[in-house]
């Protein structure tokens, strides 16, 4: 990236972002807006992807709700996510876990990641 | 009132309203953009700003611009452009313009040398629709016919057709400045503009927005 693109929106970055990595299981914590009430929607799932740098930076989570596969992207850096919890470190060996979406049940299942 | 600026394109990325949303931003960059010369209707026959931004080399200089550059004394600038409908009154020669005379909100037109595509066909060029590729068809990506009607015998000035594309003046009109960094000398403007990074690109008040 441009040195200086960089250097100018460093002050968009979040700094209060857990560290994590495809395969963790995430909570986001989104802000909605209702008209002009605004309140918080969870989205807990699987992290499947994580691409592009500074600002533009995004990541996919993906769950399973009423048997109907679910993803959404957000962009890292989003106002508009309150916060992230970080619930479970998965072991996963690639970085795009798109296979993923062909496996249900107990297959569709990560390896909790032990800290050796 | 039209303002007016030159800059340098450095890039796009993007950018967070206050809303959350994430805004495609082009960043241009203005360091040192000065005023050369007021024209007047009295001695130049019509009013203008002229403005130049950037350096060339001392020795690659010409006489010419080393004395017209002398008058609003600053050194020969690079990039030389004229805006006409800036009021006069607003600058003084050799005055430098910073890139906080635009706020967050202006709506202005950017004009720039378009990245030069080189000889392409219709199709790229004109979004006209290809032929199919297999089944004995002899039509692949040739443009068809160039008739207009049946007993025209000719064909239309200015009909679409391939050729070099590209490398030429653009202006995206009625673009938002979205952010005004004025430590840095950078204006962060909503959508994309024409020319690769790096170029010259000339920032101006809209046209649409005058009333």
């Amino acid at each position: 990236m441009n040195e200086l693109i960089r250097q100018l929106t460093q002050v968009q970055l979040r700094k209060d972002i857990p560290d994590f990595r495809p395969g963790d299981t995430l909570k986001v914590h989104v802000k909605v807006k209702e008209g002009s009430r605004e309140r918080t929607q969870l989205f807990e799932g699987i992290v499947i992807r994580r691409r592009g740098i500074g600002v533009s930076e995004t990541y996919t989570v993906r769950k399973v709700s009423y048997g109907v596969g679910v993803e959404r992207t957000f962009p890292v850096h989003s106002p508009t996510v309150e916060r992230i919890e970080l619930l479970r470190r998965g072991k996963v060996r690639r970085a795009k876990l798109y296979y993923l979406r062909r496996l249900r049940g107990k297959a569709a299942r990560i390896k909790e990641l032990r800290k050796s | 009132m039209t303002k007016a600026i030159l800059g340098r394109k450095i890039g796009m990325t993007q950018w967070f309203s206050p809303e959350g949303k994430a805004i495609p931003v082009t960043v241009v960059q203005s360091s040192g953009c000065v005023v050369l010369q007021k024209k007047d209707a009295a001695r130049d026959g019509y009013e203008a700003v002229q403005l130049g931004l950037g350096e060339i080399r001392p020795q690659r200089a010409v006489r010419a611009a080393i004395g017209h550059a002398k008058r609003a004394e600053v050194a020969p600038p690079r990039y030389i452009r004229e805006f006409r409908h800036v009021p006069l009154a607003d600058v003084d020669v050799g005055q430098t313009i910073a890139v906080d005379a635009f706020d967050v909100g202006d709506r202005v037109d950017v004009t720039a040398q378009s990245k030069g595509r080189g000889t392409l066909g219709a199709i790229q060029r004109w979004n006209m629709s290809r032929g199919p590729m297999s089944h004995g068809s002899k039509y692949h990506r040739g443009q068809g016919s160039l008739a207009i009607h049946r007993d025209a015998n000719r064909v239309p000035k200015g009909k679409h057709m391939a050729g070099r594309t590209g490398n030429a003046r653009v202006t995206m009109q009625n673009l938002e400045v979205v952010h005004v960094d004025a430590a840095r000398n950078v204006l962060f403007i909503k959508g994309s503009i024409p020319g690769p990074e790096r170029a010259f690109v000339q920032v101006r008040t809209s046209k649409k927005q005058q009333a």
